[in-house]
């Protein structure tokens, strides 16, 4: 399973500009809403939240410490 | 496609002109499109257009002379850019590339100058953008100019450590914004920077710490 941004439905107004920006087709408005399609390919460029106008995507980060 | 008086309204330049006014701007309007991650401007070449984006998404950024790239605004439906050269004459102050597939509507800089002329009231509002376009701008450099943000972000990721395998808390580069105190752009910069000091390691959605002293050592500097 590849973990994938997330999207608060409530906070989107369908403006779509993710589904335009997104490099690997991973977001698209299916009945109206926005959905997203799990898929290997996204690389967590972040670009989806960049663009979204409402705040309706995150791409949170884990913090992880490499232990030596 | 013709230009749509409707979205010329939207535009903040533009919205105090009539139907009337807007018709005869329209003739000056010229679309043209892109695809993703095309430049359409290319810092230091003289400026022939202003754009204003009515679909899709622009990032217009600076270029380092070690060729790193620093986000200066996403230009999204509505809003403007290439402002800043087709009033003051100078070539482009920044790049910027489609960030998807754009519609983007263009006006030749003699062509703005005769609608200025022909409606000056207009000016007001252009002025509004530029001040905005001024004032994000001025929040930018004192954030970019010092070090003290980059130390911000090394100390918000050493609080926020997860377990090994992560579940910890997970963050957005938006929430480590509000948390540094700065804007969305600079956080993005700052890790890049982390990185290349060989403390971190970005992997998908995972911030790897791989030398926790190299970003204790940063977080030192004084803010
Ligand atoms: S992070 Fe990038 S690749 Fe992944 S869904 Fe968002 S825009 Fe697409
Ligand atoms: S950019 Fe934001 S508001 Fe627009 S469609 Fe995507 S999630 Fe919804």
């Amino acid at each position: 399973m590849a973990e994938m941004p997330i999207i608060d439905t409530r906070k989107c107004d369908e403006c779509g500009l993710c589904v335009g920006v997104c490099h690997c087709n991973a977001l698209a408005i299916v009945n109206n809403i926005i959905t997203i399609i799990e898929t290997v390919e996204c690389d967590w460029c972040t670009d989806c939240e960049a663009v979204c106008p409402t705040g309706a995507i995150s791409c949170p980060f884990e913090i992880i410490i490499q232990e030596p | 496609m013709a230009v749509e008086l409707e979205f010329l309204k939207s535009i903040l330049y533009f919205s105090e002109l009539s139907l009337a006014e807007l018709e005869s701007i329209r003739k000056l309007v010229f679309e043209k499109t892109a695809g993703r991650a095309e430049m359409v401007l290319l810092e230091g070449e003289s400026a022939e257009n202003l754009y204003f984006v009515a679909s899709g998404a622009v990032k217009v950024f600076k270029t380092s002379a070690e060729g790193k790239e620093q986000i200066l605004s996403i230009v999204r439906p509505g809003e403007s850019f290439n402002d800043v050269p087709i009033f003051d004459g100078g070539p482009s102050p920044a790049s910027a590339r489609t960030m998807g597939p754009v519609l983007l509507y263009g006006i030749k800089k003699q062509d703005m100058k005769t609608i200025l002329r022909d409606h000056p009231h207009i000016a007001l509002n252009v002025i509004k953008v530029l001040a905005r376009r001024v004032r994000q701008l001025l929040s930018l450099v004192e954030d970019l100019s010092f070090r003290r943000v980059i130390s911000r972000v090394a100390k918000i990721l050493f609080e926020h450590i997860g377990g090994e395998m992560g579940r910890g808390p997970r963050l957005t580069q938006q929430e480590m914004a509000a948390m540094a105190g700065t804007a969305r752009e600079v956080v993005g910069r700052s890790l890049k920077a982390l990185e290349e000091e060989g403390a971190i390691k970005l992997d998908r959605h995972r911030i790897v710490i791989t030398d926790k002293e190299a970003l204790q050592k940063i977080m030192e500097v004084p803010s």
